[in-house]
């Protein structure tokens, strides 16, 4: 097997028994860039320099003993909506196009701490809003199964790179599905952590109460991995929680006997695709399996999810996009004809259409007058969907759903229609609205040869069993097939 | 026809904190331009907000200072436009759940006192500044020193009545957070400004008018002339039969007026919401307790004090309080066990007028010399006139005062038997005025005692002088 497409966990054992390097690992995804990525397209900025550079470093720290992280050496791939100092950092947008920040967002510096090797920012749905990832200000990253087709969204490139052999592991962001909705299409692990376990300083916001970071890895190893590293109270995000952090990958025994997984009914709809309902049945009983017992639940305020999302995201979106107004960094169009024009022509032709659709979705949602009725009650909606998985945990350890009600979708297909665009998050979506942590496992192939994903759902800072149970169904399952870039 | 004025003052409070409201950036001024910022307080993208707990900690004690109730959890909340000198495009501040609410402050009116309500006190971030260039809009340069200092904005129900009392309300608060440490008060410089709503109703009706909102009345002379004008205007306008329209208007201070600067249809519409990136405060008793404890006496209630306990005049209590400073210099020599009148005296006297004419930087007196100057006029070591050069000495230097008074020779002769050799010695070479004296001219007198002083070149005790020299003149 070919460096690049390895687990983070193998490579570390290689680098601790010294039969790899770094730079080998590292030149290894390097090449498989050169190679794929005209094809595939994940990558916004590749930091080739700046990875061997940092490779090196992780051999030198290797020969001396000096190794505390498996992260150690390992090169990953991160979304380009976490702010790099000194790389280019643009969150898909153009209004970014030219911005290089002066600092890295904690994550980030949580890895690099980590001993851990970037290769580079990767493509996404302009400031993490879409599906598809053809909402880039710059250009779609593709589908590596079927070109055709998109990655999902807005993480796309982040779990293309995974899928392509263009990182070993990647950083992405979850504020409806962002994280889980592409791993589910490219075939990768994808987590979503709980809201406030992984801090938010430093990854441009798109909606401050529903944004959370998140790994995308080959295995569930990789994933417990890279949550660890990156998990823990920060005292620059307010909102991150301070609930210790457990040593996630000695968590993973695979023993799941006892546990008891809800299968929510409205997250199995009447007329669902039975492509993706196939696999993800055969994925419960897996679990089933290796003895846990499934239980029939109901979260009826399910169906109210999306509609709360698309006021709430789009009200904090219009506030926390209010910054890029042309004056201070980022792209300034026109600085004849006054203030309001600089304005009007930065960010008229700065931001994509889906921005600006959100941005005047959210201005109006938080208008005098509509307040009430919009995002107030959004709000109020918001606590009952949380209530009633409160009170669905009480019953069950883990909930099971599909991770997205599709297998990826052509290119194009649904640029038109921002109502099905928005439909692709519905199983994803909830969980952001109640804060919990949801992880997306590639379990199964179309007739098609696409991945389908199963979605994990678990309570609010218990990632060790929502892990553990991935782990158990992982070994069940096995082997998943990778990709064959065509 | 006769108008009642209905003024309510939005004030806003720069609050002396090392550091900025939501980061670690000094709030130090004068500094060169963007010197104090950081990515947090220049709003770069992927920043977060990180509450200063003291900001917190000086709005709890304002609101307890005047008798509000205290929220046991508030909630900080986005303020949304478009100004290059806000680098978020909203600013952080509280709408729904303010910190403090429903409390009062007591100002003097004319014979007594009145309650002014307290709507609320809330706590918020400043903005930067524009340095506007050249002429012709030709570029405007952005310093955002300023963005993110905190501000207290604390709001008052349409209570007040008249721009004496509006001055009245604006030096009572000002009074107050000057007395807690925690603005500097200083209305010129902007730490402290005032924002007024203003309406008139016909004398003796309960029914509001239509109120106008007046900005930019930067002392506490503009703030009266501003309302003065006011109510004039809206007087006119209603007398030629007109309607006030609701608009917010700007004091011109040069041209002593207020001018119409946007009507309510421009109104912003701020789209406040809660603020995501921040967890409610939540505070307990025992917060509350601890900055309770640690308001010092009011300036109100040292008033009261020095007047009752002290049995100081009402004006001398006045003076004496204007600053935390000076008050508390006077207790400091009262602590030394002298008599408040005379330290009143000396304080009021001396003291500020040396500060005024050296200045402030100049002063090395302390308060245990200034007793011991008091004590030495009590005892007659030292004439009063002689303590004066005593106290401007020490003033600048810090020496010791008995030094000084030695140096100098300022010693006062009380040696009665030295005093009667001179005298004797003064009446045998004035025969003619002696015998003008016992004629009954008795302002004879003066003039030897400024014998005897100039022959003891002004170191004679004065009391003694007087007496023995009425005993020589009138022949005992
Ligand atoms: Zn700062």
């Amino acid at each position: 097997m070919p460096l690049y497409s390895e687990t983070i966990h193998s490579l570390h054992e290689k680098l601790r028994e010294g039969t790899v390097t770094s730079t080998m690992i590292t030149q290894s995804v390097l090449d498989r860039i050169s190679e794929v990525d005209g094809k595939v397209r994940c990558y916004l900025t590749v930091t080739r320099e700046a990875a061997l550079e940092a490779a090196g470093q992780s051999d030198e720290r290797f020969r001396k003993g000096d190794v505390s992280s498996p992260l150690d050496g390992i090169p990953l791939g991160i979304k380009d909506i976490f702010l790099t100092e000194g790389v280019r950092t643009t969150a898909g947008s153009r209004i970014l196009e030219n911005f290089v920040p002066p600092y890295d967002g904690t994550p980030v510096s949580r890895l690099k701490k980590a001993g851990a090797v970037i290769t580079g920012k990767l493509n996404m749905d302009e400031f993490a809003m879409g599906s598809s990832n053809e909402n880039s200000g710059f250009f779609p990253t593709l589908n590596p199964w079927d070109k055709a087709r998109v990655p999902g969204g807005s993480s796309g490139g982040s779990a293309a790179a995974v899928a392509a052999g263009e990182a070993i592991a990647t950083l992405g962001t979850d504020t409806g599905g962002s994280i889980r909705q592409p791993a589910s299409h490219c075939g990768v692990v994808g987590l979503k952590p709980t809201y406030g376990r992984v801090s938010r300083y430093g990854v441009i916001a798109f909606a401050s109460s529903l944004d959370q970071v998140g790994p995308l890895t080959r295995d569930v190893r990789d994933c417990a991995i890279m949550l660890k590293a990156i998990a823990g109270h920060d005292p620059a995000d307010s909102t991150s929680a301070r609930v210790p952090v457990p040593d996630y990958p000695s968590l993973l025994t695979g023993d799941i006997s006892g546990m008891k997984i809800g299968l929510p009914v409205e997250y199995f709809p009447e007329g669902l695709d039975p492509e993706v309902e196939a696999p993800v049945r055969k994925a419960a009983e897996a679990l089933e399996k290796r003895g846990a017992s499934l239980v029939s639940v109901s979260l009826p305020s399910t169906r109210y999810a999306v509609a709360t999302y698309y006021i709430i995201a789009p009200a904090e979106a219009s506030s926390n996009l209010a910054r890029y107004d042309g004056v201070k960094y980022g792209v300034r169009l026109s600085d004849q004809g006054g203030l309001l024009e600089m304005y009007r022509q930065t960010r008229s032709k700065g931001f994509g259409p889906e921005v600006k659709r959100r941005i005047m979705l959210g201005t109006f949602a938080l208008s005098a007058g509509y307040y009430d009725a919009y995002y107030g009650k959004a709000q109020r909606v918001r606590t009952l969907i949380r209530r009633e998985f409160e009170e669905v945990f009480s019953k069950v350890d883990l909930l099971l759903s599909p991770a997205s009600p599709t297998p990826a979708f052509p290119l194009g297909d649904r640029v038109e229609d921002p109502l099905r665009m928005y439909m692709c998050d519905m199983f994803t979506i909830p969980v952001n609205i109640a804060g919990l942590a949801a992880v997306s496992l590639p379990c199964g192939l179309t007739p098609g040869n696409l991945p389908v994903g199963v979605q994990l759902i678990g309570p609010a800072f218990r990632e060790e069993v929502l892990l553990n149970a991935a782990y158990a169904y992982e070994g069940e399952r096995g082997e998943f097939p990778n990709c064959k870039v065509l | 026809m006769e108008y009642t004025a209905v003024i309510g003052l939005e004030v806003h409070a720069q609050l002396q904190t090392d550091s900025k409201i939501f980061c670690g950036c000094s709030t130090r001024f004068g500094q060169e331009p963007n010197v104090n910022t950081c990515p947090v307080c220049l709003g770069m993208p992927g920043v977060l907000p990180v509450l200063n707990k003291r900001v917190v900690d000086y709005t709890l004690m304002m609101g307890l200072a005047t008798h509000c109730r205290i929220a046991a959890e508030s909630v900080f909340a986005r303020k949304n436009y478009f100004y290059p000198d806000l680098p978020k495009g909203y600013q952080i501040s509280q709408y729904e759940r303010p910190i403090c609410e429903e409390g009062w402050v007591e100002i003097p009116v004319q014979g007594g006192a009145r309650k002014i309500r307290i709507t609320r006190i809330h706590m918020e971030e400043d903005a930067g500044k524009l340095v506007h260039e050249g002429g012709g809009g030709a570029a405007s340069l952005v310093d955002l020193n300023r963005a993110g200092v905190p501000l207290m904005e604390i709001v008052s129900e349409p209570d007040i009545r008249s721009p004496e009392e509006a001055r009245a309300y604006m030096q009572t608060l000002r009074d107050i957070v000057v007395y807690l440490g925690i603005c500097d008060g200083n209305m010129e410089e902007g730490s402290l400004r005032c924002d007024a709503n203003i309406s008139i109703m016909p004398a003796g009706s309960e029914t509001f008018g239509t109120r106008t909102e007046i900005k930019n009345m930067n002392s506490f002379r503009y703030l009266a002339q501003a309302l003065e004008y006011e109510i004039q205007r809206q007087t006119e306008v209603l007398e030629d039969g007109g309607r006030i329209i609701q608009e917010t208007r700007l004091f011109d201070s040069a041209k002593g007026v207020t001018a119409s600067m946007r009507g309510k249809e421009e109104a912003h519409d701020y789209r406040y919401f809660p603020e995501p990136d921040l967890v409610p405060i939540r505070i307990d008793p025992e917060w509350v307790d601890r900055i309770g404890a640690e308001i010092p006496e009011l300036r109100s209630e040292k008033i009261a004090r020095y007047v009752q306990d002290l049995g100081l005049p009402e004006y001398d209590a006045e003076v004496l309080t204007g600053e935390p400073g000076t008050a508390r210099f006077f207790e400091d020599i009262l602590a030394h066990g002298v008599e408040p009148k005379k330290v009143s005296n000396w304080v009021m006297g001396e003291y500020t007028r040396l500060l005024k004419d050296k200045g402030m930087e100049t002063a090395r007196i302390s308060p245990e010399q200034v007793a011991g100057i008091i004590r030495m006029v009590d005892a007659s070591t030292v004439s009063v006139s002689g303590a004066k050069q005593v106290f401007e000495e020490v003033f600048l230097t810090g020496k010791d005062p008995d030094a000084i008074v030695r140096e100098k020779g300022l010693a006062q002769v009380s040696d009665e038997g030295a005093i009667e050799e001179e005298i004797k010695a003064i009446l045998e070479a004035n025969p003619q005025q002696v015998e003008q004296y016992r004629d009954g001219q008795e302002k004879v007198l003066g003039y030897f005692v400024g014998q005897v002083m100039k022959a003891t070149r002004g170191r004679a005790n004065p009391r003694l002088v007087n007496e023995i020299l009425i005993k020589k003149l009138k022949g005992e």
